[in-house]
């Protein structure tokens, strides 16, 4: 390339590049922003409960409901055993969901969850969940799944119901996918 | 600012080359920018061949032509041929015929990265076209080709889609490296930053732009490809991804896009009414500060296009307020316009014809973006004919005008030969009918509910969609005349004079018409006469 | 001559004015039937009528400039290009004319974003191409879910009938909702993203896959108010209305026990037998409402997106590898898991439908205890 533009050149080229690679930082900053601002209604991973620590504001119930879905043609039966809980914010609350497998193959499944409104999602903490891992199931197969979350007192006086849906995946293929790259 | 003006082309001959290689090898930029003018006027024809596609299938409620599945190809063909094949190669071709004679250079600063950048274009363009008749069809999921509509459900296709936006896009980026380079380092003694012509200005800030989101457009279809092919899940919720942040990146690069699309017109709108109005370009300084201003709001605002998608309220008021700024810069410009044209002494040749039109059109989509901004408003707006009228009155009476009027103004420059004003006017004329004939209704029926990319649509909506289709065909029809009335100037027009319209001012006008195969061997004088002051 | 056009042109421009003043209500936005949609429409005219007044000084402007400053009036070129003073007004008054427009804006939204307190809460389900609503009822014994779907005949889309007053908005099974009550709407989608619109409520949302986003409204008129979805979902995009039933309260509590009533007799009927010509009586019915916009009418489907029926290796094939792929779906492609959606009865009649119509002949008879053996057995 001509030589006295070169120095113009390398610049340009650097800052296409650049972006080019800020596309792809898009993704983790992305994550970073849901789970700050409960866009999308993230909930984040694990979260530890202190029983000792515990603040639980009694001056309020909150109404939570729960949906649970299978999405994509996904064949598996999902439903959870309490539809609504009224829960004060602060306290730890467990409810259960079942899970099917109706197919006559092993199967991997993924529940992805959401929180609705938006401004409740950073304050609902979940203890101990199916989702944050993959399920499993040989042909057949059920399975009671426990769910465990407190609210944090923290959350928004306006916020008087809360709502959590799982959506359930197919993920078998995904995860064959994944246990054949290695060697790839 | 160095402006030692040397001839350092390969080629070492001073003329065009003989028969099909002058075309194929050439590295200079009239010929390059005429090459471009024709490719986007060919993508315009099958661009528009497909919106007909589309408003004869619209012409009345039920399906009579094409079946949804084609109809869905046809908007989304439509949408990137239009922006990607037509908006951009034009705008990219101007650049190439005008930067380098309006700053007074001999050609542009990188001649073999242009003549790639441009023969790029014709295999990403047939490689696009060529999904149409793919097993499975072609794209059909929207111009914005939003997930997972564009992966897990894609056609096979899709994979093709890829490869051509990646080299359209690369196409970009030379084009873009170019012309900064060009603009950099190649002006004439004298020709400061602050005296460059608008059409300049406006390209050297587009081009930075092109070169900011095209990279991150290149990000989004790579990870959609690897979602595709490799089990990734960028945007897959199943695997961990979120397909919201699909239109984040997308909109990240598309709210500047709609931008570089623009800019270059408004750069065009900037030349032509001080040259017929006789009279300086009113408020110089504070039109490059809002060509600027708009540039940099310009990646604050994306999210504006999805305001139905579910952000905290936070969010939504900002992208809202940050929208609304947008008005100002814009505003700007269009009072600096009419205050050119006050107490000029106006004449209305074509390109006049033209510019006035997209002063007056482009500002009614100002208006209906301006209420698109308001979130609440545009819960009722978004995704309806509304928007569909709102865009296409920024891009056609907008981008295409100020395209159309680049071409009637420098024509007579390029070739040496005056147009036909009588068909120059009744092309004007039938595009300007034609256009609002189409669009203008839209806003109704977006209004009154109907929602865009739909084959079929509700009876109530059936009298807006008639005018519109009428509309179209109208305006399509009409652009033959243009290409009737380009090829007579080429082959007989009459001679035209060095400066072609009296009140023209700018270096290209001191070249003899048509200008030498290397512009400006030696490197001109900068008067104030022809530079801004 | 350019007086002339000009002149032309603004008759042209004047005519549709007044022919639009004739439609204005056709021509103008919904004012909807609840508080939200009028806000939103008072937020809509005012700013409106903005841009029309500063459309008209600056259009004004510029036609008295193209009238008077044109050489052919002899007019002489000014030489000013500048005035400081001008340019920072013009900067300035806009801003003030935008925060004018912010303020209430911003109180709609507002008011928009509060979702509490509310009556009853309805799952919003997109699928493609229908929607699907689920009643979230506190009594798990209660909930109701059904799904809607375009009423309109294929006859109609294809010109073969004479469209009916509700082309295309008209849906088999609506979304009933009581008069006055604050309904909250729980919108997700089961394949791509959808979005829910009904212009007279004023409220509009994505349904995402795996994300959930919640609307409300308050309907105090009753009626049918019809949307459609507003987010390009595929082939039939254009085919997936949202009609919604308001009622009076005791009205919609009827309809709700009926409608239990109803879903429980469907159940019942999975433990009938039926004789074959029931079967196809029945399976044709669900092959049109279900099967025919993909697979098409007549089985020939649209290769290779949707396969054909007739002749396919899968309903002239074994038995229960059809059962299979009908109820479980084909993942990845537009082919759902139909155990979601219809009942035994249902599936075994579109199964014998599709195994012995369409060109097909297999000659067996399936009846919804086959289908309930074959589920048993997985």
């Amino acid at each position: 390339m001509a030589g006295r533009h070169g120095n113009t050149v390398t610049k340009l080229v650097l800052l296409g590049v650049g972006m080019f690679g800020f596309a792809f930082a898009l993704v983790p900053l992305y994550d970073l922003l849901c789970d700050v601002t409960g866009l999308g209604g993230r909930t984040g991973g694990a979260y530890a409960y202190e029983p000792a620590k515990a603040e639980v504001d009694t001056s309020r119930l909150v109404k939570v409901n729960f949906v649970a879905n299978t999405n994509d043609g996904m064949p598996w039966q999902f439903w959870g055993e309490t539809p609504t809980v009224r829960v004060h914010p602060g306290e730890l609350t467990e409810v259960k969901f079942y899970v099917k497998n109706p197919t006559d193959r092993a199967m991997v499944g993924q529940a992805v969850p959401s929180v609705a409104p938006n401004a409740a999602a950073e304050h609902f903490h979940k203890t101990e969940c199916f989702c944050f891992e993959r399920q499993i199931l040989q042909p057949g197969e059920e399975l009671e799944m426990p769910m465990r979350f407190f609210l944090a007192p923290e959350l928004p006086k306006y916020v008087q119901s809360v709502s959590l849906s799982y959506s359930l995946f197919d993920i078998t293929e995904l995860a064959a996918a994944e246990r054949t790259r290695p060697e790839a | 600012m160095s402006a030692v003006i040397e001839t350092h082309h390969d080629d070492h001959h001073h003329g065009p080359g003989k028969g099909i290689t002058r075309w194929l090898f050439t590295t200079n930029h009239k010929d390059i920018g005429t090459l471009y003018l024709w490719f986007s006027f060919i993508m315009f024809l099958v661009g528009g061949a497909m919106a007909l596609v589309i408003r004869a299938e619209l012409f009345q409620p039920g399906l009579q032509f094409v079946h949804p599945e084609f109809f869905n190809q046809m908007t989304t063909n439509h949408g990137l041929i239009m922006v990607f094949g037509v908006i951009m190669p034009a705008m990219v071709g101007l650049a190439n015929w005008q930067v380098p004679m309006m700053i007074g250079a001999p050609d542009m600063a990188l001649p073999r990265l242009n003549n790639l950048s441009f023969w790029i274009l014709p295999f990403a363009g047939g490689l696009l076209v060529s999904t149409l008749f793919m097993d499975g069809g072609g794209p059909n999921f929207g111009w914005t080709f939003y997930a997972p509509l564009s992966t897990t459900y894609a056609p096979p296709s899709t994979t093709f889609f890829i490869f051509a936006v990646h080299l359209l896009g690369a196409s970009s980026i030379m084009g873009s490296i170019n012309i900064i380079a060009t603009i950099l380092n190649l002006r004439a003694p004298g020709m400061t930053l602050m005296k460059m012509p608008l059409f300049v200005w406006t390209w050297l800030i587009t081009a930075y732009l092109l070169l900011a989101v095209m990279p991150v457009l290149a990000g989004a279809v790579t990870m959609m490809l690897f979602d595709i092919h490799f089990h990734t899940s960028f945007f897959n919720a199943a695997g961990g991804g979120d397909p919201v942040m699909f239109q984040h990146v997308f909109w990240f690069f598309g709210h500047p896009e709609v931008y570089i699309l623009i800019l270059p017109a408004f750069g065009v709108v900037s030349q032509i009414i001080p040259t017929f109005a006789r009279k300086p370009l009113f408020g110089y300084d504070s039109m490059v500060y809002a060509v600027a201003s708009i540039a940099f709001l310009s990646f604050i605002v994306w999210a504006h296009h999805m305001f139905t998608v579910g952000m905290p309220l936070a969010g939504q008021l900002f992208f809202m307020y940050a929208t609304m700024l947008i008005a100002i810069p814009t505003g700007v410009k269009v009072f600096n316009w009419v205050s050119t044209m006050w107490r000029g002494s106006m004449t209305f040749e074509t390109p006049m014809l033209f510019a006035i039109a997209f002063v007056v059109l482009f500002t009614i989509g100002g208006f209906s973006g301006l209420m698109l901004a308001i979130t609440p408003v545009d819960f009722q707006y978004h995704d309806t004919y509304f928007v569909v009228a709102h865009f296409h009155y920024v891009l056609v009476p907008g981008a295409v005008f100020g395209i159309f009027a680049a071409v009637y103004y420098w024509l007579p420059k390029w070739c040496g030969r005056m147009y036909d004003e009588a068909m120059g006017r009744l092309h004007f004329w039938l595009s300007f009918i034609g256009v609002n004939l189409t669009f203008f209704p839209q806003h109704f029926s977006g209004l009154a509910g109907m929602p865009r990319r739909i084959p079929d649509y509700s009876i109530q909506f059936a009298d807006f969609n008639m005018w519109s289709s009428i509309g179209a065909f109208i305006f399509g029809f009409s652009q033959l005349i243009l290409l009737y009335t380009v090829i007579k100037t080429i082959k007989s027009g009459e001679p035209a004079s060095d400066r072609v319209w009296d009140g023209a001012h700018g270096l290209e006008w001191t070249l003899p018409s048509p200008p030498p195969y290397h512009s400006f061997t030696h490197p001109p004088v900068v008067t104030d006469a022809e530079a801004h002051s | 001559m350019n007086v002339k056009a000009i002149m032309r042109a603004t008759l042209g421009a004047a005519l549709v004015v007044a022919a639009a003043c004739g439609y204005a209500d056709e021509l103008n936005m919904r004012v909807g039937v609840t508080e939200v949609s009028e806000s939103v429409y008072g937020l809509h005219m005012l700013i409106l009528y903005i841009c029309c007044g500063i459309g008209v000084i600056v259009f004004g402007a510029m036609a008295y400039s193209i009238y008077h400053h044109r050489k052919s009036r002899g007019a002489v070129a000014a030489k000013f290009h500048e005035n400081t003073r001008l340019e920072i007004f013009w900067t300035v008054i806009p801003t003030f004319i935008l925060v004018g427009m912010a303020i209430p804006a911003t109180q709609v939204l507002i008011k928009m974003y509060d979702t509490g307190g509310e009556d009853m809460t309805v799952e919003v389900r997109g699928y493609q191409w229908k929607w699907q609503y689920k009643y979230l009822d506190e009594n798990r014994n209660n909930t109701l879910s059904f799904f809607s779907s375009l009423a309109t005949s294929q006859d109609e889309i294809h010109n073969k009938a004479i469209k009916g007053e509700h082309y295309l908005l008209e849906v088999d099974n609506p979304l009933v909702v009581p008069t006055g009550k604050k309904v909250r709407l729980l919108v997700t989608a089961n394949d791509v993203i959808h979005s829910w619109w009904v212009p007279d409520f004023g409220v509009k949302r994505d349904a995402i896959p795996g994300i959930l986003n919640d609307i409300w409204f308050i309907a105090d008129e009753p009626g049918i108010y019809r949307g459609q979805c507003t987010e390009l979902c595929g082939k039939d995009h254009g085919f997936m209305p949202v009609v919604v039933r308001v009622v009076p309260e005791d009205e919609y509590r009827d309809w709700y026990s009926a409608q239990s009533a109803a879903y429980t007799e469907r159940e019942a009927m999975a433990r009938q037998t039926f004789s074959p010509d029931e079967l196809m009586t029945m399976g044709e019915q669900v092959y049109t409402k279900v099967c025919s916009t993909c697979h098409q009418a007549n089985g020939q489907g649209l290769p290779p997106v949707f396969p054909a029926i007739s002749g396919s290796p899968v309903a002239t094939g074994p038995r229960d590898a059809h059962i299979a792929a009908v109820y479980n779906g084909r993942p990845g492609t537009a082919m759902q898991a139909f155990s979601a959606q219809l009942n035994a009865a249902e599936l075994a009649a579109v199964i014998h439908y599709q195994r012995n119509a369409l060109g097909n002949s297999v000659g067996d008879v399936t009846q919804p205890v086959d289908i309930l053996n074959w589920a048993a057995a997985q």
